[in-house]
């Protein structure tokens, strides 16, 4: 179960509490009716699907209610950073599961 | 047989405390302290289940999680079972009851075992995939017939009447295994004022140090445990849990523990106590100290009871003393099976010889073997164990250095137990699962945990330490390490360094399959997997089969499949896979464990959440009036809702009959307090509504309601509701009653994310407001004798208006609006105020003949004039076009509201669509089933071309007939054709297309 930071909130909540909502950064097109069938499909179905780096869009469901961006390792599921709709990553200071364990003795 | 002749002086069990058990049904004694396996063992039980395949007698082979043979189905009563338990991790009490989980229809006499041992060379691997297959329709029988001759545990029959329970932890420390690292770790880590949780799987903490001859610091080992878990339990920041398994490692840390809180005091949990707990644990840091695994050797007839690990031995004769048997035959291939035979020797039984696969063993194991006088037998191996529900005697033989060939004569010796030392495998398991792959660590033979992206530390065996004094020394640094990474460093200046006095072990041979003289596919059956009965000559023949990868292979033949996961046989099946592919062990594969590490109950995995708190209820604030009135209720989402209100004696049609003619004629009264509710406020809020419905809202003035429907932008309607307009800046959202949470989600979304700048605010209301629905023509009459402040007349509170006023004295928005084509007022009011309107109005209601009606007649009443249910009546797939209902679509806005484009695809504009329209029967008693496909031709051969399906259906009281509404291919321009709905039993019911306005078209009953 994910562990996340809402950036709002400024606290790491359990997954249980967001639900995920897909791919970040989906803009909705300025003026639809001009769209082909094809754009219009680019932007309601068409995702990447990438292992490794992901940016995704999450809702702090029970919690604050508020919408927010994260970057998520979909091969580790690692949360790189979370940020708020509207803002770019700060990967430098945002990193959430920095260093790892990497079964250090 | 008497459990006094097995047993021996010392041990860790309590012989001023008997118990008294059943095995199978025969009783037995035992004594607090005991496993049911070490009490077993201590009354002779030498068969304890049978194989999974072949039916083979299997006995006691380990003494903790890794166990495959002595798996049981515990408890007294069906309601107390619980199945796949080891005997080996099951404490005994008085009155266990337990009995063998393979074995039909007994162990001791059993019929498969016949078959087994006739059949085994008709049993191949993948034979239940090759023999079973065809008929495929029969499979449901073989499979039946199957899983009763196997035996997998039995499904408890009747409600479980313990208790189980969930607890939510955050710590920074959680150490995993309290056995000397783990111990070690709890030491260091504990110092520091971390918050510290230690758990360990058996019922006391201390792991091998209990059993163990070595000494720290000068103390045995399980003095040494005693001192180190007294300075644990007096640190406050410290959790020690026993019986306890950490049985999932999850993403972020996250560690589900789950303990056996009072399985080990009697069949069903004491009053005031749960049986189980399942701890969910997140961990700033988390430390494995799990230990290792040991090996058997896989050689022929193996799995004869009486075969055992070597470490097993030595607890069952250190931790409960129970001697396992009489005469010990040790077959090891390492230094630290020799310590079975001394603990054996020591405690004055005979140690028949050692057989080592090596040419040469470490000095210290050898002077200790050869100080009491014990035969080693150097490179040589146990090639064949004979026996049948008991070990008699073993064959040996001498062996090439590398222990691949049989070369030397052999020889038979008598004994009645062999040891099995093959190597330690690190339990690895939770490490694996949260994805990390293991790495083969070619100097020790083994896998370790691999590279991870958790907050993991490692320590002890687990990591490849299997040393005593490495298991302290790692386990001391672990500690510190975790610690320190959530801010707490040691007091300590120097780490306390142990002083070990302990074997020097030395190295141990890379050995896993013991030769026969015989080829492996004509030996005697050489066990890999015991619970899943896979042999090396199943692992040769699925290779020689063409399946070169290990996961093919594990599935093949079902290794590592069973209920232990594999923990004995995976590495043992993987090196005899290398070896017959030529291949190495690490590029053979790796293999992954997955959560959970031992089975968990369901108990333990639901806790408090089942029966009534399975889910949570949402009640309406008239409720109890509700309860009172005897409704029969219907869940609509978490909502339990009046479904109809039963007179005495009444069925469901008879009460909805009542309460439809009642509505029609004169009033009824709902409880519609469940639609979703959400306010909506902002300078843009009547902006935000025209983007987000297809319909204007624009021109919607203060004082009238619009319905509207909401699409998604692929055009396709998700929900729909009336919204009132409050204030010029202000409006009243209603929602589906399912749809609620959802709808307000989406008006976030579009909000926070596309149009932020929109000064516009979203509050759920759905509990501040009661709605109360009086319905019918007489709803008027009755609303004028309880209102106030409100000009009810039909020209000054038009349909599709709404009034400020009071009602029953309390403030109320009185909305008109109707689901049912009636005169209706909806009627809302603060929810704490709904009881006492709802009763105001029913003190006053007989002299109209009010009628309380349930969400079943309201679906009647609605269906009457083709109103649509969203999620009844539409499933994701269609346009409001579809619905007829492009009377609510506007063209006229100037933003491309949601919905618009996806409307405006190809494939939306198709003229051969799908549209809802009204279905009349020809028969007019015949109901159509929901859910019924439409044909044109109800001769056509099967597959036939379907139309679309009924979503609707109803007897309709006030039309005297059936009424549906369905889907048509192209069937807005079909009206007056028949269709037919084809039934079960070959007939068709012929249905003529028409509108689903079936009642009062042009809307006379409710303009009024």
């Amino acid at each position: 179960m994910l562990y996340i930071h809402c950036p709002y909130c400024e606290e790491h909540r359990s997954e249980e509490e967001f639900h995920y909502k897909g791919q970040a950064h989906i803009a909705r097109p300025d003026d639809p009716d001009n769209c082909t069938d094809v754009e219009w499909a680019d932007f309601i179905y068409r995702r990447d699907n990438p292992r490794g780096e992901h940016k995704e869009q999450w809702y702090h469901t029970v919690g604050c209610r508020k919408f927010f961006n994260a970057i998520r390792d979909t091969q580790s599921y690692e949360i790189k950073t979370t940020y708020k709709v509207g803002e770019q990553p700060d990967m430098a200071a945002g990193i959430v599961t920095g260093q790892q364990g990497s079964n250090a003795s | 047989m008497s459990q006094t002749n097995l047993r021996i002086s010392g041990g860790r069990i309590r012989r001023d405390r008997p118990i008294a058990f059943t095995f199978n049904g025969h009783r037995y004694a035992g004594y607090e302290g005991d496993t049911l396996a070490s009490a077993l063992l201590a009354n002779g039980v030498d068969v304890v289940g049978r194989s999974f395949k072949y039916s083979r007698p299997r006995g006691v082979m380990g003494m903790g999680a890794e166990e495959s043979n002595a798996i049981v189905q515990l408890g007294a009563t069906d309601a107390t079972e619980v199945p796949n338990v080891r005997a080996t991790q099951q404490a005994l009490y008085d009155g266990l009851v337990a009995r063998s989980t393979n074995g039909w229809p007994n162990v001791n006499f059993d019929l498969m075992g016949l078959v087994g041992a006739l059949a085994h060379r008709l049993m191949p691997p993948g034979f239940y995939y090759k023999t079973f297959m065809r008929p495929a329709f029969l499979w449901q029988s073989y499979e039946t017939l199957i899983r009763k001759a196997a035996g997998m545990g039995s499904s408890p029959v009747a409600p479980d009447v313990d208790r189980y329970d969930h607890m939510n932890h955050s710590v920074d420390v959680v150490i995993v295994g309290a056995g000397p690292a783990g111990l070690a770790a709890a030491l260091a880590a504990g110092k520091t004022g971390a918050t510290v949780i230690l758990v360990d799987e058996q019922e006391e903490v201390g792991g091998q140090l209990l059993h163990r001859q070595a000494k720290i610091d000068g103390m045995l080992g399980a003095d040494w445990v005693e001192q180190a878990l007294a300075i644990l339990l007096s640190l406050p920041n410290v959790t020690v849990m026993a019986r306890t398994t950490a049985t999932g490692y999850h993403d972020h840390n996250f560690i589900t523990l789950h303990e056996r809180v009072s399985d080990h005091l009697a069949d069903q949990a004491p009053e005031q106590s749960v049986r189980q707990r399942m701890h969910r644990v997140r961990a700033q840091s988390v430390l494995l100290a799990t230990g290792a695994i040991e090996r058997p050797l896989v050689l022929a007839n193996n799995d004869v009871p009486g075969c055992m690990l070597a470490s097993a031995v030595s607890a069952y004769i250190k931790r409960y003393a129970v001697m396992p048997g009489k005469d010990l035959v040790l077959m090891t291939a390492q230094d630290d099976g020799y310590r079975a035979a001394i603990d054996w020797h020591d405690a004055g039984h005979k140690v028949v010889a050692i057989i080592d696969a090596r040419v040469t063993a470490g000095d210290d194991c050898t002077q200790a073997a050869r100080s009491r006088g014990i035969a080693i037998f150097p490179q040589s191996g146990v090639i064949e164990v004979i026996g049948t529900t008991r070990v008699k005697a073993v064959k040996v033989a001498a062996l090439s250095p590398n222990g691949e060939q049989v070369v030397g004569n052999t020889q038979t010796l008598i004994c009645d137990t062999l040891a099995m030392s093959g190597g330690w495998s690190p339990a690895i398991h939770l490490s694996c699962h949260t994805g990390a792959k293991p790495e083969w660590r070619e100097d020790i033979a083994a896998f370790v945990p691999g590279l991870t992206v958790q907050k993991q530390w490692l320590a002890g065996s687990v990591k490849g330490d299997f040393r005593l004094a490495d298991c302290l020394s790692t386990g001391s640094e672990a500690g510190n390490a975790t610690a320190a990474f959530c801010g707490f460093t040691s007091t300590d200046a120097v780490p306390h360094q142990w002083q070990v006095d302990d074997w020097d072990d030395g190295p141990a041979m890379a050995y896993f399959h013991v030769p026969h003289t015989k080829a492996t596919s004509r030996a005697p059956k050489q066990f890999v997997d015991f619970q899943t009965d896979v042999t090396a000559a199943g692992i040769e023949m699925a290779t020689r089969e063409g399946y070169e990868s290990i996961e093919h292979v594990k599935r093949y033949t079902a290794m590592g499949f069973g209920t232990d996961q594999g923990k004995t046989g995976n590495i043992n099946g993987m090196a005899i896979t290398a070896r017959a592919l030529g291949k190495t062990i690490p590029e053979t594969g790796t293999t992954i464990f997955r959560p959970n590490y031992t089975p968990v109950t369901f108990g333990a995995v639901v806790g408090r959440h089942s029966g009534q708190l399975f889910d949570p209820e949402r009640y309406t604030a008239l409720h109890r009036w509700h309860l009172a009135r005897e409704a029969v209720f219907e869940d609509v989402g978490l909502w339990k809702r009046p479904r109809y209100f039963p007179l005495a004696g009444e069925t469901m049609d008879e009460a909805v009959a009542r309460e439809c003619l009642a509505t029609r004629n004169g009033v009824g009264i709902l409880d519609a307090s469940t639609l979703g509710k959400i306010d909506i406020q902002g300078n843009d809020a009547r902006e935000f509504l025209g983007r987000v419905y297809t319909n204007a809202w624009a021109k919607l003035a203060v004082g009238k309601c619009r319905y509207g429907l909401m699409c998604g932008e692929d055009g396709m309607v998700f929900d729909d509701g009336v919204t009132a307009c409050l204030a010029d800046n202000h409006f009243a959202m209603t929602t589906t009653t399912g749809g609620a949470a959802r709808v307000l989600e989406w008006l976030e979304h579009y909000h926070q994310t596309e149009w932020p700048d929109m000064e516009v605010y979203f509050t759920s209301v759905t509990d501040h407001w009661a709605t109360i629905t009086l319905s019918g023509p007489q709803s008027r009459a009755l609303l004028a004798e309880v209102s106030d402040g409100i000009d009810l007349s039909g020209d000054a509170f038009k349909y599709l208006d709404w009034r400020q006023g009071s009602v029953a004295g309390v403030p109320a928005r009185v909305f008109r609006i109707s689901f049912t084509g009636e005169l209706s007022f909806e009627i809302n009011v603060q929810a704490h105020y709904a009881m006492h309107v709802w009763e105001a109005i029913f003190a006053l209601g007989d002299r109209f003949g009010l009628t309380p009606y349930g969400t079943e007649s309201m679906h009647v009443l609605r269906a009457e004039k083709g109103f649509i249910i969203t999620g009844q009546d539409t499933d994701g797939s269609v346009t409001p076009f579809d619905l007829g209902m492009g009377w609510c679509v506007s063209d006229a806005k100037p933003f491309s509201y949601i919905g618009k484009r996806g409307m405006a695809r190809q494939d939306c504009i198709r003229t051969d669509r799908k549209q809802l329209v009204g279905l009349l029967t020809v028969d007019p008693n015949q109901v159509l089933q929901e859910g019924a496909q439409a044909v044109d031709d109800p001769e056509q051969t099967i597959p036939m071309t379907q139309l679309g399906h009924v979503t609707s259906s109803y007897f309709s009281h006030c039309l005297q007939r059936s009424i549906a509404m369905g889907f048509i291919r192209n069937g807005h321009a079909r009206m007056g054709d028949i269709v037919y709905y084809p039934n079960l039993d070959g007939t068709a019911t012929a249905a003529e297309i028409c509108s689903p306005v079936f009642l009062d078209p042009e809307g006379a009953r409710q303009h009024v």
